[in-house]
């Protein structure tokens, strides 16, 4: 091994030189799309708002979603900065917003713009008082499923309603000699939306708000230390692939549109990973993919209805040009959010722009996030970077059988006393 | 007397700032967030005093970590460098092909220890990778050798020896070609074998060296980062955590800049203690 020293002094000498004046404006947008055609989609916008607005160019680049979310607090403090980025909300937009580093864009947002969303996209991204993004797409965490697998196995997905049922299922699947689950457990918050998922179902809104608030004991409450025991109960049964404990999101995305596994629990934006990894590049055809809703539990109090996803934006950074929020505004119209829900890319928040998704599932997944009274935001964006990862470290270590249930509830809540 | 202090009047200053600027400051700015609850926006104010410290020392992936660290020192030291001391002194005499074969094992240390880690990511990949290929002709189930919680580490540990005995190889040739060949001639004479050759002639003479080649491998292995993030991040459920590993993802990844600092500190700390250490047993010996 060599241990090498590392010379600085190159990186001071480049930062005098960047400092290049230039004629016209550019606003910065960095993005995690790793679809190719959605993020071409996103050029292309960005080239008909140039082509209108003479003088202003948009720069778009691309981050993987991993490196984005950790490279985040380091470049947000930089002068370098991106002027538009892409958000999860919850308690990472809290910590950037509390840091300073947020554009308010309350003033800027009125009139019909602002109203082309409803009032819960914008109390999403509203702190204080205070509007900081615009909301643009929502996505709702479920099944999807391989039709032909579940057909060899003769197993019917209209028929998994409970928790129970779908153990059964695996159990069936698994019997008829196919793997059920995919999972990329190696990025654990893939696996963080079971235990979350069950947590919603067992306890509710009311549960996960009590915790919030550290009423009795958080997030070591009977809710959640079941939810944890609910997960070793599906665990115990080994439906994942083999190696999921070491397979990314893409990785896992990819493997389940080559037909590896009949299964995968997660947002909707798994089909653009799927057709971006998927060995041909197609994944699953629609006609062949399925979908349902994550599962009630036995006794839980929380409503079928309710609903665990995300609702993402677009944010400004402090100190960026007018144009980032207009670019915004621009982008946010219902002539081009309707192109991305017509083409698949994403399921829009702007209003009216609904019914021009084609993809059924798509389509039914817009219609249950109508529906739902409670649209929980993925946790561990929701609770801050600190108690999140600890939440996505314990369901994968419940799936590597490492921990137990209990254990991994309480070391939820401490982490919770500990950043709160 | 005036010229030297001349000398050190030219030549202190640069070093000095550099050092003050690039090691003492950054240290000590680290040792001063290592006190404070902070997320790295804005400026540390929720002050803890040393709970920091405190959290670290009960946490099992960090006892995990220096467990590693451990392991990867024990693994450079046993393995790698007497592999690499070996294939030296083969390839020390100039042959037809010696070049050659310098260069085939001195390459993967050329390449990035990224680029390293996705090429070998590929090799242990449970479903298209070589290690699979290999294990089913032999009639094995394909093991998914990153994603299993005992294997992991060992896994790591041979791309570890892969990657870095050519460059100690290339130290201890450098080594051997300044030995005096008039020695090796003597000892012909006097008729040693060839281990005594070994023995009594090659390995003393290349004793500074090798004390050389075991500082590098020792405060690398401490600082054993680039190569685990690519292949496993450190997981499943943190087998394959070392020091550095452990700092990026429960300091910077989780916005917890001032417990990150902490575990900055207490690498800091053993880097220090090795060198420093190291240094009094090699001026004793020598």
């Amino acid at each position: 091994m060599a241990f090498r020293p590392i010379i600085a002094i190159g990186f001071f000498l480049a930062a005098g030189i960047s400092a290049a004046v230039a004629a016209d404006v550019r606003v910065k947008l960095l993005h995690v799309e790793q679809n190719p055609q959605a993020s071409a989609f996103l050029k292309e916008v960005a080239r008909r708002y140039a082509a209108e607005h003479p003088g202003a160019s948009i720069d778009i680049q691309y981050l993987e979603n991993e490196s984005y979310k950790k490279k985040m607090t380091t470049l947000l403090q930089s002068p370098d900065r991106p002027n538009i980025i892409y958000s999860w909300g919850g308690g990472v937009l809290r910590e950037q917003v509390k840091a300073g580093v947020i554009e308010d864009l309350s003033s800027a947002m009125t009139g019909v713009w602002r109203e082309r969303f409803s009032p819960a996209a914008i109390q999403a991204y509203t702190l204080n008082g205070k509007v900081y993004g615009v909301p643009m797409q929502v996505s709702q965490v479920g099944f999807f499923y391989n039709r032909d697998l579940f057909a060899k196995a003769g197993v019917d997905a209209a028929s998994i309603k409970t928790w129970d049922d779908l153990l059964a299922a695996v159990k069936k699947l698994k019997s008829a000699g196919v793997t059920p689950i995919i999972a990329g457990g190696g990025d654990k918050w893939p696996i963080h939306f079971y235990w979350t998922h069950l947590a919603i179902r067992n306890g509710g809104k009311s549960a996960f708000e009590a915790a919030l608030r550290s009423e009795g004991e958080g997030f070591a409450a009977v809710p959640f230390v079941k939810a944890g025991e609910q997960l070793k109960q599906l665990v115990d049964l080994d439906p994942f692939q083999p190696g999921f404990l070491g397979a990314t999101f893409p990785q896992s995305s990819g493997q389940f549109g080559d037909g590896k596994g009949a299964m995968v629990l997660q947002g909707n934006f798994m089909l653009n990973s799927m057709r971006a990894n998927s060995a041909d590049k197609k994944g699953i055809p629609d006609e062949k993919l399925g979908w349902f809703p994550f599962p009630t539990t036995a006794g839980g109090k929380g409503d079928a209805s309710d609903t665990l996803g995300g609702l993402n934006g677009w944010l400004v950074t402090k100190g960026s040009p007018i144009q980032a929020v207009d670019f915004l505004k621009f982008f946010s119209n219902p002539e081009f959010q309707r192109e991305a829900a017509a083409r698949g890319f994403y399921i829009p928040v702007a209003k009216g722009t609904q019914d021009a998704i084609t993809n059924p599932i798509l389509r039914g997944i817009a219609a249950n996030i109508e529906r739902s009274r409670y649209h929980q935001i993925f946790y561990d964006q929701m609770l801050g970077p600190s108690v999140g990862a600890v939440v996505n470290d314990v369901s994968a270590d419940i799936a590597a059988k490492v921990i137990t249930p209990k254990e991994a509830a309480r070391a939820v809540q401490q982490a919770w006393q500990l950043a709160n | 007397m005036n010229g030297k202090l001349a000398v050190v009047l030219l030549f202190l200053p640069p070093a000095l700032l550099l050092f003050t600027l690039f090691v003492a400051l950054p240290m000590g700015e680290a040792a001063w967030y290592s006190i404070f609850n902070w997320n790295g926006y804005g400026t540390p104010e929720n002050f803890v005093g040393l709970k920091n410290y405190e959290l670290l020392f009960q946490d099992r992936a960090f006892r995990t970590a220096l467990v590693n660290n451990l392991l990867i020192i024990a693994v450079s030291l046993a393995i790698q460098l007497p592999l690499a001391l070996a294939m030296a002194i083969l390839l020390a005499d100039r042959f037809r092909g010696a070049a050659m074969f310098r260069m085939i094992f001195f390459v993967p240390y050329i390449l990035a220890e990224v680029a390293a880690g996705l090429i070998w990511r590929f090799v242990y990949d449970g479903d298209y990778g070589l290690v699979a290929k290999i294990a089913t002709i032999l009639g094995f189930a394909a093991p998914y050798v990153l994603a299993d919680r005992d294997l992991a580490m060992h896994a790591i540990l041979v791309v570890i020896v892969w990657k870095y005995f050519g460059f100690h190889m290339m130290i201890y040739i450098a080594g051997l070609q300044q030995i005096d060949p008039n020695l090796y001639e003597a000892a012909h004479i006097d008729g040693a074998t060839g281990r005594q050759v070994l023995w009594r002639v090659t390995l003393p003479l290349l004793r500074p060296t090798i004390m050389l080649s075991v500082f590098f491998a020792v405060l690398g292995s401490i600082q054993f980062f680039d190569l685990i993030m690519p292949l496993t991040k450190g997981g499943p459920s943190d087998s394959t955590q070392t020091i550095v590993t452990y700092l990026y993802t429960y300091g910077v990844t989780r916005m917890r800049i001032g417990f990150g600092s902490a575990v900055g500190v207490v690498l800091f700390v053993i880097c220090v203690a090795f060198a420093f250490g190291y240094n009094r047993i090699k001026m004793r010996d020598e």
